[in-house]
């Protein structure tokens, strides 16, 4: 299959919101390599004839009952955040949405 | 920004075929969230709530947290799809859809992928120049909406130039349907009204199902709508390929969806005129100044990589289920239509006025709340549509059907006229209460004191002698200046017919006395 | 008094408490006083809670004398994975990531063993996000074997089977997505179960592989197992994949162990020279010893297992990529802003570099690439087909034996840092385990003895048909029961004297 390459490694890392270094970049790269030539193994008996698993155990429609339960308070909501005003979470500003 | 640049839409439509497509997003009023035991604020019960009061641990996404689907949500979507006309899949499942954005908790959003509830289906669509459209439905699938950002330090609010943001995730996880149409095709220079009636339909067939607040400026019911032109083909010639389309978010009013697609026709016309090329992108819809601006190109970096959802089961709909659902379905919009239009009695022209206002539930509502059909239709396509055009915003979102009903009564009963209900209406649009509070926080009803009225008319007769002289001369008309007069001191607060009355009387009684 | 409480089973120590002979209070000071004399050298802990521990034993002394009927494990302490979240405790899955994050709510589990009067002690030590076979990866250092300083204690979680082994806590819970229980179990001389997908919920055991996480016991015998099982099985209306069904009891199937007739089948290609030559003949001396008691030992084959670890490394990195894409410094944990500031981008990007560790961002970014347009069918579509080519090879193996018996892992206890930059090496520790993740079936490690070649302990793994975590449990405890018999004691108790290992660690600098 294919040959994965840096530039593939660093859009996969953008896409998995990582700021990878370069080394990172070329040491994974490397690894990512030998890993697939690994795995690709799935494909010798993965045949078109074979239904895809993914669950384990086969069940279907779990509902819930469409009944209030409990919330978290505003404190406990926040209570991890890095950063809060007191009622809602805080992030610096976004930008590459509108030009 | 510089204001893009548009060609006239009718030399538009010459040039180019627009096929428009259309994503609508609804937000079912279930109880309680998607996932979660959460409220769910698009239940009108739980709207409004403070900031980050309305969430379970998987709303924010904590690690450990997991889905659990909510049963009514999956019953209404399923109603959805059918009076959408779709067949619903005999077996579903939720997947993930993977990016990053801080109004979503886990950065990846449960939805449908290649196994929608629902597909196939068409949905009638009648304009305002009495066109029918079959609007071919591709799928309507269940997912999960974001919270919500708002952007500090910008001068706008908006997200350019903002220094931070701050994100409440009540709105995380609130059940959606979204709906997705074929591109549609034959639209033509009626395709901005064709958009606009469509979305009005959806809303339509939410409120009657009763499984949406169906409120646009709430977000209930949000639009994306998907422009593309294509050249015209000369006589003979195979149709040329479809234009690349561009998707306009945002668009959260039904005036706003038929000006944002005519907009982009318009737009992309100029562009293509000149020889250049469409980008492939999202772009914002901007209510205050009626244009869109690019917004993230559509690139490789729309990799959602979705995958099924593990943590969730396949949703497997008995037949049974689905058959009793069908059989529990409310009249089909168009059916309906047509029943109303003879039950109400409107001229073609007087309920295609409705139809397109988006007014036909606001209406039948009144109705049902006790005011004439005449009155309600009179009150939703005149003052209110006025008063909403003029606030860049839907009449529904400025009173309830309850009050226009209250309204009409308080005119049939001769407390107010029409100026002074308009008055009236003015006041509960502005959020000052119920039309019997404005009526007496203002003061506007009519004055029914004969007392008083005769004291102005005595007054106005008095001070114009010619006209009393031409009424005792018969001339009847000449009342008009002293009747005029008289509305004036009274501020309009005065029933014109009574006066006209009393003026004749007086002007009579003024006669026998000199 | 205190030493010798700690190495009482977790039975033993409930039936004492139950009589009125310890209380709750002496049995957790006795163990937060052992953690104190050794974790130094073993690490298994991140966070002990004695204050609370102790708070709530003597609550439940209270209770006990109040004359509340409780159940068999209450007032046993109890060692909790850091995977799983605890309220009012850090839980940090063993990443810097989640560095003090205290959790608003407790996963079912620990909900579960709280309310059978069980009394946590702290949190232990895993690689980071689960994500290893040797502890290592653990952002906080690795854990060290009790049986051999020098030598990992497995993984992922390595922390509650060094804290079992070290006689720091009777019991602890684990998760296992791999065989994160069961090899940490052989690597120990401890028992460790996974039970059936969906026997325990997941709610609040942060994910790894949703599909393939499960948590379980980790104890030193097989009745400590079941009665812990007993505790956190069940169903769970928070976890969609929670199983509905009640449950048998596994102490009850502990209590009748018997292998009288009971057909176990041997898997061939687990059964090859890639193993070790100590952990083959343990393997093979428990099998002949079923045998002799009873049992009926049968080959059988299974082709796609070893496809296993390439569907397995497929399908974790790929559900671990979107599992942990929620650590993006908004809501929870680390937040790292670059230098000067940055857009929120920057931000997610810059906190995830330094928050995750090598393994974490490779499984990441693999997981990434395994789902990406255009290669998913290729990958995690093609292991999906795999898992079904497994779940066969299970279905026509179950239908001639009751059982499966493999070695749990095809070494014993490497030494720290020998597989850390070989990736692969790593991976294949868990060539035995991962078949019952993809399958969902149980499975039992349970100890078999010394490996004659280095001294070091060695697991068998027993595999049952989904559902029938009770034969598991039968047969492990047949085999415990002959061992011991044929030992004089348990095999723990050739563990050497940690006392003397914590001074010469303290000496090295290793602590």
């Amino acid at each position: 299959m294919s040959e994965i390459n840096a530039e593939q490694v660093a859009h996969l890392a953008n896409l998995a919101r990582i700021a990878l270094t370069e080394e990172e970049i070329e040491h994974l790269t490397a690894e990512l390599r030998q890993i697939m030539q690994a795995v690709e193994k799935v494909s010798e008996v993965a045949t078109p004839d074979v239904p895809p698993t993914s669950h384990p155990i086969p069940m279907q429609n779990v509902f819930r009952d469409d009944v209030v339960g409990d919330v978290l308070t505003v404190e406990q909501a926040l209570s991890g955040a890095p950063e809060s005003d007191g009622s809602r979470f805080v992030v610096s500003a976004i930008l590459g949405e509108e030009q | 920004m510089a204001r893009a640049e548009l060609m006239d839409f009718d030399e538009a439509l010459e040039l180019f075929e627009p096929v428009i497509g259309l994503e609508v997003h609804v937000e079912l009023n279930t109880r309680t969230k998607m996932f979660s035991a959460a409220p769910n604020p698009a239940n009108s019960e739980f709207h409004g709530a403070e900031p980050n009061t309305l969430v379970a641990p998987v709303d924010l996404g904590l690690p450990g947290s997991l889905p659990v689907v909510n049963g009514e949500a999956v019953r209404n979507s399923i109603s959805l799809g059918l009076a959408l006309g779709c067949g619903i899949a005999e077996s579903c499942r939720f997947a993930r859809k993977n990016y990053f954005y801080p109004d979503l908790a886990k950065n990846y959003q449960i939805s449908q992928y290649d196994e929608p509830i629902a597909f196939e289906g068409s949905v009638e669509v009648e304009l305002e120049n009495g066109r029918v459209f079959q609007v071919p439905i591709e799928r309507a699938h269940m997912e999960e909406d974001a919270g919500k950002l708002t952007h500090v330090g910008g001068s706008t609010g908006r997200i350019h130039g903002a220094e931070y943001s701050l994100v409440d995730y009540n709105r995380a996880g609130v059940p959606l349907v979204e709906i997705v149409t074929r591109p549609i095709f034959g639209g033509e220079a009626d395709a901005p009204a064709l958009a606009r009636a469509y979305v009005s339909t959806i809303r339509d067939i939410v409120i009657s199902l009763g499984i949406s607040e169906a409120r646009m400026e709430r977000g209930n019911l949000r639009c994306d709508a998907n422009v593309s032109l294509r050249p015209r083909a000369a006589a003979g010639e195979p149709a040329e390929p479809l234009g690349t389309r561009t998707e306009t978010k945002n668009v959260n009013s039904f005036r706003s969806i038929e000006r944002a697609v005519r907009h982009e026709i318009q737009r992309q016309a100029a562009i293509l005129a000149k020889g250049g090329t469409i980008t492939q992108e999202t772009r914002h819809w901007h209510e205050d100044t009626g244009t869109t601006s690019p917004g993230r190109p559509k690139s490789d970096a729309d990799d959602y990589r979705y995958f099924p959802e593990p943590d969730l089961l396949p949703v497997v709909p008995s037949r049974e289920l689905v058959e009793e659902l069908r059989a529990a379905l409310p009249e089909p919009p168009a059916a309906r239509r047509r029943r109303l239009k003879t039950e109400w009695g409107f001229t073609d022209l007087e309920f295609l006025d409705v139809l397109n206002g988006g007014l036909l539930v606001e209406v039948a509502e009144t109705v049902a709340a006790g005011a004439s059909p005449a009155a309600a239709r009179k009150w939703w396509t005149g003052e209110l549509t006025r008063l909403a055009n003029a606030r860049d915003t839907d009449a529904a979102s400025l009173v309830t059907p309850a009050e226009v009903a209250e309204l009409a009564a308080l005119v049939e009963a001769g407390t107010l006229t029409d100026r002074l209900a308009r008055q009236v209406l003015e006041g509960v649009a502005a959020g000052e209460g119920s039309p019997k509070q404005v009526v007496d926080a203002r003061r506007l009803a009519v004055v029914s004191d004969d007392g008083a009225l005769v004291a102005a008319i005595d007054e106005a007769l008095a001070s114009q002698p010619d006209v009393l002289a031409k009424i005792r001369d018969g001339k009847v008309q000449a009342a008009g200046a002293v009747i005029g007069a008289v509305m004036k001191a009274m501020q309009g607060k005065a029933d014109a017919a009574r006066v006209r009355e009393l003026v004749l009387e007086r002007a009579a009684g003024a006669d026998a006395g000199a | 008094m205190s030493e010798h409480l700690v190495r009482l089973t977790a039975a033993e120590l409930g039936e004492r408490l139950a009589s009125g002979d310890v209380s709750s209070v002496e049995a957790t000071r006795a163990h937060l006083d052992r953690i104190a004399a050794v974790d130094g050298a073993v690490h298994a802990f991140l966070h002990v809670d004695g204050e609370r521990a102790l708070e709530t034993a003597a609550a439940v002394d209270r209770r006990r004398t109040a004359g509340e009927s409780l159940g068999p494990l209450a007032g046993v302490p109890i060692a909790i994975k850091d995977v799983l979240v605890t309220e009012g405790m850090p839980s940090t899955a063993g990443s810097r990531i989640l560095e003090g994050w205290v959790p608003p709510y407790d996963a079912t589990p620990v909900r579960k063993v709280r309310e059978a009067g069980m009394i946590p002690l702290g949190k232990t030590n895993m690689d980071e996000f689960a994500m290893g076979s040797s502890t290592e990866h653990s952002a906080y250092g690795p854990t060290y074997n009790p049986w051999d300083l020098e030598r990992i204690p497995g993984g992922s979680g390595g922390g509650s089977a060094a804290s079992v082994a070290a006689f720091e806590a009777p019991l602890a819970l684990g998760s296992d997505t791999g065989g994160s229980i069961r090899q940490p179990a052989h690597v120990t001389g401890t028992v460790g179960v996974k039970p059936t997908y969906g026997a325990v919920s997941r709610y609040g055991s942060i994910a790894l592989a949703s599909s393939l996480d499960q948590v379980g016991p980790v104890t030193r015998t097989v009745l400590d197992a079941a009665l812990l099982q007993d505790v956190i099985a069940g169903h769970d209306p928070l976890d969609s994949t929670s199983i509905p069904e009640a449950w048998p009891s596994m102490a009850e199937a502990v209590r009748r162990a018997d292998v009288a007739g009971l057909r176990i089948g041997v898997v061939k290609q687990l059964d090859s020279d890639g193993f070790q030559a100590g952990v083959r003949s343990r393997f093979h001396e428990a099998l002949e010893l079923l045998e002799r008691n009873g049992a009926e030992i049968v080959e059988v084959s299974a082709p796609h297992f070893e496809y296993s670890i390439a569907a397995y490394y497929l399908i974790l990195p790929a559900e671990a990529s979107s599992n942990l894409a929620k650590f993006d410094s908004v809501r929870f944990g680390l937040r790292v802003t670059p230098e000067g500031g940055g857009t929120v981008e920057q931000v997610m990007g810059a906190t995830r570099e330094a928050g995750f560790g090598p393994e974490v961002k490779r499984r990441i970014i693999l997981g990434t690439y395994a789902l990406s347009a255009g290669y998913y069918d290729a990958y995690y579509g093609s292991a999906q087909k795999v898992r079904t080519l497994v779940q066969r090879d299970f279905d026509a193996a179950f239908a001639k034996v009751d059982v499966l018996a493999t070695p749990t892992a095809p070494t014993t206890a490497f030494k720290l840092g020998e597989k850390l930059d070989d990736p692969l090496a790593m991976y294949l520790n868990d060539v035995a385990t991962i078949p019952a993740n993809l399958a969902g079936v149980p499975g039992i490690s349970v100890p078999v003895g010394l490996a004659p070649e280095d001294g070091l302990p060695v697991g068998i793994q027993f595999l049952a048909p989904a559902r029938e975590d009770a034969r598991l449990y039968n047969v492990g405890a047949a085999l415990e029961r002959l061992l011991v018999e044929q030992w004089g004691g348990p095999l723990l108790d050739r563990a050497p004297d940690l006392s003397s290992h914590e001074m010469a660690a303290a000496e090295e600098g290793v602590v």
